[in-house]
């Protein structure tokens, strides 16, 4: 099967692509051996921001990852029959997210050849020790799932039975990966804006709108490049699945403004006061949160109403919204602005380094390819078995 | 004896297994002696400090200087990436959540001491993915450089910002070197080990030492008749931060 | 019984050869192990030299023995080794290793370089410096 990923009719235009993702991995790897050569320094990060744009885009991408269950549990718990044909689609996102995910949190190591000590020394105390266990097997769930599925489709067999026990684990699994990445932050002493419970609940809000929004883009690219079509229903409940995660997730970005401000405890309301208003002087990402405000509201404001919701190419915009709000929200603002008020009282910038910067880019490229390749193979086959359907059809009317 | 092809390629296979490892063997064999602690070691359960603003006044640099110099603490010269064990900073700033609009402005800028507070209930303990940070048992929050992964969750866990990270190599750095102890090397994270290299050798924490008149007092919790106890029963003393329940063991006479 | 023998010997021709060509390469020219000098002040000043353990245990273990040492140092507060004669020792590369031993150049890294080994040991622990 996997000669589909790369010979079966390849366009020269898919090879252009790959290869401009190659570059940009390449360019990426470079400034990496730079960082380890010289250390952290040539990144933004500092003793107060000691995570930055490395951990935020994990935890963003991990959120992806988890995404995958909002078609695998409607298909297989509820039968919704749409999501059928695209379940694989969001079992590859998921592999590629969860690498990602991985070298985002490798790249963010002061030690990355002594990785495997969070597994010669397992510590059950630590929560990244859990994330690294169940981003580990969430890994090679969905790996083993996505191949299984789609092979058995190229054979056009069913799926051996084990597989459906693997996707059943998978859906808790899914919700655990974000449960345990939101317990790395919300429960350390001090840091008052990760101090809540309601960051979990708030990680897989936002991921389950982040996520489809992101398959929605992938299954319209796949359509306009591959003639591979979804199908308009499928779409359709993707579209009110982010309607909904897409409200809950405002809604509890919004709450912690009351209990910030209504309680006027100074350590709650200072990093919402830093992010959105400036304070101490410093004000370095308000205008990318009201960036993230707008985009939000449009997102929803495209997303609530049937019409637009309905319509490509306003569904288009509404998920580019989620995708691109949610990224500020978690992927850069949460992590950050969690470290800038530091032990101390005081409000400390970030700005990334030019290396961090380009390494990020690389990791990017890299998942988008792994994901290229992956849909490549997934597209080979749907084609080759609508064709075999197709023609099956034809010969049964035939007989007729 | 009949051997046939299959057989003879198994008997092989294992043989030249044999000779693989056998060189590994020795190694396994164990290794020959016993451990001990240092006799003249000082002994405690729950190490602690006080440290007495009043008395350190004129020393406080001198500390400082006895501390870094003693573990090769590097002078990085910038805020981003600085590196320290005992540093000093304004009462406003070391107990921020204790200060108010109206406080004496001598006061609010007072430069106070500041170190791990070797919490008896460790946040950055809890944190810690390969244990490389760990409570002793005798009660100090330790570091093992050998085992850290640089992964900075402790600097995220703890509350008073007395860890720091190797952004670079810190070698360049060190003024003098003292061949006596190691440096750390970049990408690992530091702080702070109540001079448990000293104790081992029966001496106090170099920066009580360098205290002259008392200013920093060292003792076990444990033992009702340290002077540190006797202190804590006597003065009025205060800890940073002590509502986040981490139980910092460096108490401070204002 | 041999199908496409000619491919399968061809190959296996190959095979052998770029497998022994770094031997093949260096035939005849072996480096000589390097001799571990023991001349340095401390040891001179010693009657008999003599290390905490004997020699072939030291040479093939050393590295583990150290492994050991820092395990019981930093994480067990043991400080001191008694060996089988019950001499003892402060466990430390830095202070009783290197102290006898400070020819690092001629005494660890000739060997390391010989073996190709790059123990990390001296990013953190501070050699002694070179006595001219």
């Amino acid at each position: 099967m996997l000669e589909k990923a790369l010979i079966k009719e390849s366009k020269r235009m898919f090879w252009y692509w790959i290869i401009f993702l190659v570059v940009l991995a390449g360019v990426g790897f470079n400034s990496y051996l730079h960082q380890l050569n010289q250390g952290l320094t040539v990144t933004g990060l500092s003793r107060d921001i000691s995570w930055g744009l490395y951990i935020g885009q994990f935890t963003f991408f991990v959120g992806v990852a988890a995404s995958a269950v909002m078609l695998v549990l409607p298909y297989y718990l509820h039968n919704v029959k749409e999501f059928g044909r695209i379940t694989v689609v969001g079992e590859f996102l998921a592999v590629s997210a969860v690498i990602m995910c991985m070298l985002f949190i490798i790249v963010d190591m002061g030690m990355p050849m002594r990785v495997l000590n969070m597994f010669l020394y397992p510590t059950l105390n630590s929560p990244m020790f859990w994330d690294a266990t169940v981003l580990t097997g969430y890994l090679l769930l969905n790996i083993f799932i996505g191949w299984n599925v789609l092979e058995a489709e190229n054979k056009g067999v069913n799926p051996p039975k084990w597989v459906k026990t693997l996707i059943l684990i998978s859906i808790p699994w899914a919700v655990s990966i974000h449960t345990v990445t939101a317990f790395l932050y919300a429960g350390l002493p001090s840091r008052h804006y990760w101090l809540t419970a309601l960051i979990a609940p708030k990680f897989l809000a936002s991921a389950f709108a982040t996520g489809p929004a992101l398959l929605i883009l992938i299954c319209f690219m796949l359509k306009k490049f591959t003639g591979f079509d979804a199908g308009k229903k499928a779409i359709q409940k993707l579209a009110l699945i982010i309607t909904y995660a897409m409200c809950i997730s405002i809604f509890m970005v919004a709450v912690e403004f009351f209990t910030a401000f209504f309680s006027q405890v100074p350590g709650h309301m200072v990093t919402l006061q830093y992010l959105f208003m400036g304070a101490h002087g410093h004000g370095q990402f308000v205008a990318i949160m009201w960036v993230f405000v707008v985009l939000a509201v449009l997102a929803l404001v495209l997303l609530i109403p049937r019409k637009t919701r309905e319509n490509d190419r306003t569904l288009i915009i509404a998920c580019i919204a989620v995708f691109v709000s949610m990224f500020i929200e978690k992927g850069l603002t949460f992590v950050i602005g969690g470290l800038s008020e530091n032990p101390f009282g005081e409000i400390t910038p970030y700005i990334p380094g030019i290396h961090e910067i380009l390494i990020s880019i690389g990791i990017w490229a890299l998942g988008i390819m792994i994901a290229s390749l992956f849909y490549k193979m997934v597209v080979s086959v749907k084609r080759e078995s609508d064709f075999a359907n197709a023609s099956f059809n034809k010969q049964e009317m035939r007989d007729c | 004896m009949n051997i046939n092809r299959r057989k003879f390629l198994k008997v092989g296979g294992v043989l030249a297994l044999g000779l693989s490892i056998a060189p590994v063997s020795g190694v396994l064999a164990g290794v020959k002696g016993k451990y001990m602690p240092n006799s003249k070691a000082l002994t405690g359960k729950n190490w602690a400090m006080v440290i007495d603003m009043k008395k350190l006044d004129q020393d406080i640099d001198a500390c400082i200087t006895a501390c870094h110099k003693e573990h090769n603490v590097p002078d990085i010269g910038n805020k981003k990436e600085e590196v320290k064990w005992a540093w000093t900073d304004k009462y406003g700033h070391l107990f921020h959540d204790n200060k108010h609009e109206y406080m004496n402005e001598e006061m609010e800028h007072k430069d106070f001491l500041a170190l791990c507070n070797h919490c008896e209930n460790p946040a950055c303990v809890r944190v810690c993915p390969t244990q490389a940070t760990f409570k002793s048992k005798d009660g100090i929050v330790m570091m093992d450089y050998h085992r850290c992964i640089g992964c900075r969750y402790c600097m995220a866990g703890c509350p008073y910002g007395a860890r720091s990270f190797n952004f670079k190599d810190p070698r360049p750095f060190i003024e003098e070197t003292n061949p006596a102890y190691p440096t750390r090397t970049k990408g690992v994270v530091e702080k702070c080990n109540f001079c448990v290299e000293r104790l081992a050798k029966g001496l106090i924490p170099a920066c009580a030492e360098a205290s002259k008149n008392g200013g920093i007092l060292f003792g076990d919790l444990e033992d009702p008749n340290s002077e540190v106890r006797k202190i804590l029963d006597t003065q009025f003393t205060v800890q940073r931060r002590p509502s986040l329940g981490t139980k910092p063991k460096v108490f401070y006479i204002l | 019984m041999m199908f496409n023998s000619r491919n399968i010997i061809i190959g296996l021709i190959i095979f052998v050869g770029i497998f022994t060509f770094p031997f093949v390469l260096s035939a005849g020219k072996a480096n000589e192990a390097p001799k571990l000098s023991l001349d340095t002040p401390v040891i001179n000043e010693l009657g008999t030299e003599e290390c905490l353990l004997d020699t072939e245990y030291m040479r093939s273990n050393h590295m583990q023995l150290l492994a050991d040492w820092k395990v019981e140092v930093v994480r067990n507060g043991n400080r001191v080794f008694v060996n089988d004669e019950g001499r003892e020792f402060n466990m430390s590369l830095q202070n009783t290793c290197l102290e006898c031993h400070s020819n690092k150049e001629e005494f660890c890294d000739a060997c390391h370089t010989y073996a190709e080994v790059d123990p990390n040991c001296w990013d953190c622990h501070v050699a002694p410096e070179v006595v001219k």
